[in-house]
C-alpha cells in the first residue's frame, strides 16, 4: 500500500486523544511549529499503522505529534505542535 | 465548560447487540444498547473493542448510523483480510455483547439547527456518518436543502438504498445523486464513473451559497472530492472531511 493510501486524518485519533486528555480534540485548532499553519486537528495527516501514531502538518508534512503506547504507559511528543486551542462546547 | 461531562475519562462500555440487518452482501448494521451511553451527534463515531479468549484485544472505529434521537447503531463493511470487521459482519448475533467507547469527534458533526444548504459526498461505507445527518434532518422535520452524492461500485453495493429512495421521493428538499463506478444496470439514469470536478459542478451548489460540506470515504475518494470542490471554487477550510482506513 502506498503512503498516500495509508494516510488518514485527525478524526481517526479522536478516541485516542479523548482517552489521553479527557477532551474532544478533533475540533481543536492546532498550529504547526514548522510552518505556522492553523488547522483543526481533524484535518491533520495521520499515520496510525506504524508502531505508534504519527501526526503530520497537512501543509508542510512536518511531524506535529508522535504518540506511542505500551502496556501501562504512553509516550507523547508534541514538540512539532506550536499550540492547541480548545473551544468550549456550546 | 461542563466540568464533569467534559473531563470524564473515556471508558469502555458493555454493549448488547439488540438487532442485526444486512444492508448489502458485505455490509451489516448492528443495533446496540449500552446502559451508560451518553448519546451522540450526527457524524460522530465510536470505537468497538473485541477481546479474544486468550486476552488479545483489537479495536476499530465505526461511524454511528443513526440520528441523535434514535437508538444507537453502527454500519460495518467487511474487509476480507480485516481483524474485526469479518467478525462484526458475519459472526456477531443478536444477544451477543461487545465493548464500545464514545461518542468520538467534534469536527465531522452536523446539527439540524445549523444553517444550510447541506452537501454530503460519500464513497462506499463513507455514507454511514452522512446517513446519520440525513436521518437527523428527516427526523427533525428540517427543510434545509440537502444533496447526497453517493459513489458505489455497483447497485448491489448501495447501502441504505431503499431508505434513501424513500427519503428522496418525499421531495422535501433532499436530493439523491448516485454514481456507480464498476457496473451500471441497463437503463441506469445516474452517473457511471468515478467522482470528478465536472460531476461536482453539476451536483454541488455554487460555492457562493456557502453550503455545509461533509465528505467521507477512502483517502483517495476524499482527496479527489475535496480537490474537485476546491477546483470549482470552494474554500478548502469549508470542506469537512473524514477518511476511512483500509484496516478493518
Amino acid at each position: 500500500m502506498s503512503s498516500e493510501d495509508r494516510r488518514l486524518d485527525g478524526n481517526a485519533i479522536g478516541g485516542l486523544l479523548l482517552e489521553l486528555f479527557g477532551l474532544e480534540l478533533t475540533a481543536a485548532m492546532s498550529i504547526c511549529r514548522s510552518c505556522g499553519s492553523e488547522e483543526q486537528v481533524a484535518r491533520l495527516h495521520v499515520y496510525a499503522d506504524a508502531p505508534g501514531v504519527v501526526v503530520r502538518c497537512c501543509h508542510c508534512e512536518r511531524v506535529m505529534m508522535r504518540i506511542v503506547r505500551a502496556p501501562g504507559r504512553t509516550w507523547l511528543d508534541l514538540s512539532g505542535t506550536g499550540s492547541l486551542e480548545l473551544r468550549e462546547l456550546d | 465548560m461542563a466540568g464533569a461531562a467534559v473531563l470524564g475519562r473515556l471508558t469502555w462500555l458493555a454493549a448488547d447487540v439488540i438487532g442485526a440487518a444486512a444492508e448489502t452482501p458485505r455490509v451489516r448494521t448492528l443495533r446496540l444498547h449500552a446502559d451508560e451511553w451518553p448519546g451522540h451527534r450526527a457524524g460522530q463515531h465510536l470505537d468497538v473493542r473485541l477481546t479474544a479468549e486468550d486476552g488479545y484485544q483489537a479495536f476499530r472505529s465505526y461511524s454511528i448510523a443513526t440520528a441523535p434521537d434514535d437508538e444507537l447503531a453502527i454500519t460495518v463493511e467487511r474487509l476480507d483480510d480485516g481483524e474485526v470487521s469479518p467478525y462484526l459482519v458475519d459472526e456477531l448475533r443478536e444477544g451477543d455483547r461487545i465493548e464500545v467507547r464514545g461518542p468520538i469527534g467534534g469536527y465531522f458533526v452536523w446539527d439540524a439547527s445549523e444553517r444550510g444548504p447541506l452537501l454530503l459526498i460519500g464513497g462506499g461505507s463513507g455514507v454511514v456518518p452522512l446517513m446519520a445527518m440525513i436521518r437527523h434532518r428527516a427526523g427533525t422535520g428540517s427543510s434545509i436543502p440537502a444533496r447526497l452524492l453517493y459513489s458505489s461500485r455497483t447497485l448491489e453495493d448501495v447501502i441504505y438504498r431503499g431508505e434513501l429512495d424513500e427519503l428522496a421521493a418525499r421531495q422535501d428538499g433532499f436530493e439523491l445523486f448516485h454514481t456507480l463506478t464498476r457496473s451500471q444496470p441497463e437503463g441506469w439514469a445516474g452517473y457511471g464513473r468515478r467522482i470528478d470536478a465536472e460531476m461536482l459542478r453539476e451536483v454541488a451548489w455554487p460555492a457562493a451559497d456557502e453550503p455545509q460540506v461533509f465528505v467521507c470515504g477512502s483517502t483517495r475518494f476524499v482527496d479527489t472530492a475535496a480537490d474537485g470542490l476546491v477546483a470549482i471554487g470552494y474554500e478548502p477550510q469549508s470542506v469537512k472531511t473524514e477518511r476511512f482506513g483500509a484496516t478493518g
